[in-house]
């Protein structure tokens, strides 16, 4: 295993991806030399652990994902505050913006995405209280704003925190996704009113079916969110008094982080704080502070320059290589398989992420473990209420898709309850659970394993699929999990 | 890391479904560790690790499986979830543990529960660390569930009947 002697491995990036590809790479090989170039400013955080942050739940040490010491205990030479600029496939080299240039055997590409923002008239990048919501350092900005702008502490940093609000109050969130709806959650948590406003005719529109859009909705609404559909923030107003001039177009990437607030460098320095937002539907709206969490693209700009096939995302085999030798590619950057969708996709998760950093470890010391693939999957919480999808939970019934759905929604919050259960040639495909989501992983059992369960739907044990348990299931797929492989039936 | 592990074996077969798993699974892992005290003071911030199922004349009861690749340990945002260094066994760091229920979603065993005590923590069975034997190993009457050294591989990712690797790849 250990045939690859002082192999040279270079990972662009620090998130889950790459931990997964160094746990793993120090699980086969202890020689491989491992760089990590990344432009974080701090060692290994999670970024789906944010929300938690934002809303006060959690302090910053506890955002790490894993010790400080992680890099050290790996033999990982991490470059932290360094953007790389260039890829050089033929002479196998990266360069940095600083103009350092790193040689490399193996290079993993994880350099996740980066948030899309909207063209929103007189949005500004650097307008004080405009935020996108992926980085610690946007958190951080968030946090710092509302601190500095005279919102309350969050519970956590005050024992008594009381119920006072200063003197900001309204948040707006673009963006009724994933993000948005863990950044509106948040928001809550920290006092503010919010508005969330979502383009589609529904939130959660991409992984949820309408049933458990709208109860994710109305929680919000019962707890005071004003949700509004089928609009958007179409200009952004200061404290000046007018929009904000155009400044001009945003970073490379799009990226709104909340050092360019506080730098003071940007040469369009801001007329005041954001104020006021004015929607599609006409509406002028008072706003604090303005969030734009519709989501994230492949942040794939230096390997399409590289010359890599870059689709939607980096496209990448079962070990994550690349159309270019000696790159790799995972994580929310790479378009890699999934299984339930029999394709290539971006599936922006961090299960995908972590494991395909471990596969493409593998293979980079020469360790071939081919992935079994990908199956998109989320969990929010709406107010304390979980909610989940997983794989093709949102297939309308009919052609060929089976559905099994069981909703109970009266009573408060926390009684109501939905599970829709997609079935396609006598596969599971897809599940969505609202509220009770016990045992939910033996549904993305079922679908990564692609059980047949033909029987079980023809037999007395149909309905137990609802509330389930693996007694409900095949036998030989109960014994297999229940006892191991192997097991004779 | 490829040191002998001990796992608990479920037997079904020798399964009476009598519970006494769960009740000593909730007692090792309440604060008092008296049953007495555990089930009448402390059952609202401590649950059982092991779940029984039973249809019929089958039953068993059922912990984290220990996967050699586990799930759980992939999908955890916090790094709560991991494997002891010292026994190999999957365990949630519940200090560290949000709640998001990302390994609720996709251990396949069904095998972790959500402790609602606080803000809401991932509890899973941690073999019972520290002690010899896992309380729930223990206190079973009937040797339905034991605890082995196992030597063979890990579940495998394409169980038999299973339709998976099947599919055409591009």
């Amino acid at each position: 295993v250990n045939g690859v002697p002082n192999v040279k491995i270079v990972i662009i990036g620090n998130s889950a991806t790459a931990v997964g590809a160094i746990e793993s790479i120090r699980q086969h090989n202890q020689r491989a030399e491992i760089v990590v170039v990344t432009q974080e400013s701090s060692l290994i955080y999670s970024r789906p652990m944010l929300s938690h942050y934002l809303a006060g739940e959690i302090d910053e040490e506890r955002l790490c994902y894993r010790g400080s010491d992680f890099y050290t205990e790996h033999g990982v030479k991490a470059i932290l505050d360094s953007e790389v600029v260039a890829i050089e496939p033929q002479e196998h080299r990266i360069r940095t913006r600083s103009g350092e240039a790193i040689r490399y055997d193996k290079l993993l590409i994880c350099t996740g995405g980066v948030p899309i923002v909207p063209p929103i008239a007189g949005l500004d990048p650097s307008t004080p209280g405009v935020f996108t919501f992926t980085t610690l350092a946007d958190t951080q900005g968030v946090i710092e704003y509302l601190r500095r702008a005279g919102q309350r502490p969050a519970p956590q940093d005050v024992a008594d925190a009381g119920n006072q609000i200063g003197d900001i109050c309204e948040a707006v969130v673009v963006g009724g996704g994933m993000i948005g709806i863990k950044a509106t959650d948040a928001l809550v948590s920290r006092g503010l009113h919010v508005t969330m406003v979502e383009l589609a005719p529904r939130i959660l529109s991409a992984g949820f079916d309408e049933v458990a859009s709208d109860m994710v909705s109305r929680i919000f609404t019962e707890g005071g969110v004003d949700v509004l559909t089928e609009n958007t923030v179409t200009a952004v107003h200061t404290e000046s008094g007018s929009e904000t001039a155009l400044g001009p177009t945003p970073a490379p990437g799009g990226h709104i982080s909340a050092g360019h607030i506080q730098s003071g460098s940007e040469t369009h320095a801001p007329e005041g704080r954001i104020s006021a937002v004015t929607l599609k539907d006409g509406r002028t709206l008072r706003c604090d502070v303005l969030i734009l969490g519709i989501g994230v693209r492949p942040n794939a700009r230096i390997a399409e320059e590289a010359g890599l096939d870059v689709r939607r995302g980096i496209v990448v085999d079962e070990y994550m290589r690349t159309s270019e030798p000696d790159i790799y590619a995972a994580g929310d950057v790479a378009e890699a398989y999934d299984l339930v969708v029999d394709m290539n996709r971006t599936v922006a998760i961090w299960p995908n992420a972590y494991r395909q950093g471990a596969i493409a470890g593998a293979h980079m010391v020469g360790v071939a473990r081919a992935d079994q693939g990908g199956v998109a999957m989320n969990t929010i919480e709406a107010l304390g209420v979980p909610a989940m999808a997983i794989g093709n939970a949102n297939a309308p019934e009919g052609e060929g898709y089976q559905v099994l759905s069981e909703l109970h929604e009266r009573g408060d919050k926390i009684a109501r309850t939905y599970r829709r259960l997609v079935i396609k040639d006598d596969l599971l495909v897809g599940a969505i659970l609202v509220g009770n989501i016990e045992r939910a992983g033996i549904y993305t059992g079922l679908i990564r394993n692609k059980i047949p369960i033909g029987d079980v739907l023809a037999g007395p044990r149909r309905q137990n699929l609802m509330n389930v348990n693996l007694l409900s299931l095949p036998d030989t797929y109960r014994k297999h999990v229940v006892t191991g492989a192997g097991i004779e039936v | 890391m490829e040191k002998e592990m001990k796992r608990i074996i479920v037997h079904e077969e020798h399964c009476i479904a009598c519970g006494l798993c769960q009740v000593h699974c909730l007692v090792q892992h309440s604060t008092s560790r008296d049953i007495i005290k555990a089930f009448s003071n402390e059952r609202d911030r401590v649950l059982s690790r092991v779940t029984l199922e039973e249809d019929g004349p089958i039953s068993f009861a059922l912990q984290c499986r220990q996967c050699q690749e586990p799930a759980c340990l992939e999908a955890c945002i916090s790094g709560a979830m991991h494997r002891d260094p010292e026994t190999g066994a999957v365990v949630c760091d519940e200090d560290r543990c949000v709640g998001c229920w990302m390994c609720i979603m996709v251990c396949p065993a069904g095998a972790i529960r959500q402790n609602l005590t606080g803000h809401g923590i991932a509890s899973k069975c941690d073999l019972c660390y520290g002690s010899e034997l896992p309380a729930c190993v223990v206190h079973c009457p009937n040797e339905a569930l034991t605890y082995e050294e196992v030597d063979d591989d890990p579940p495998s990712p394409e169980p038999a009947g299973s339709k998976a690797g099947q599919g055409g790849r591009s």
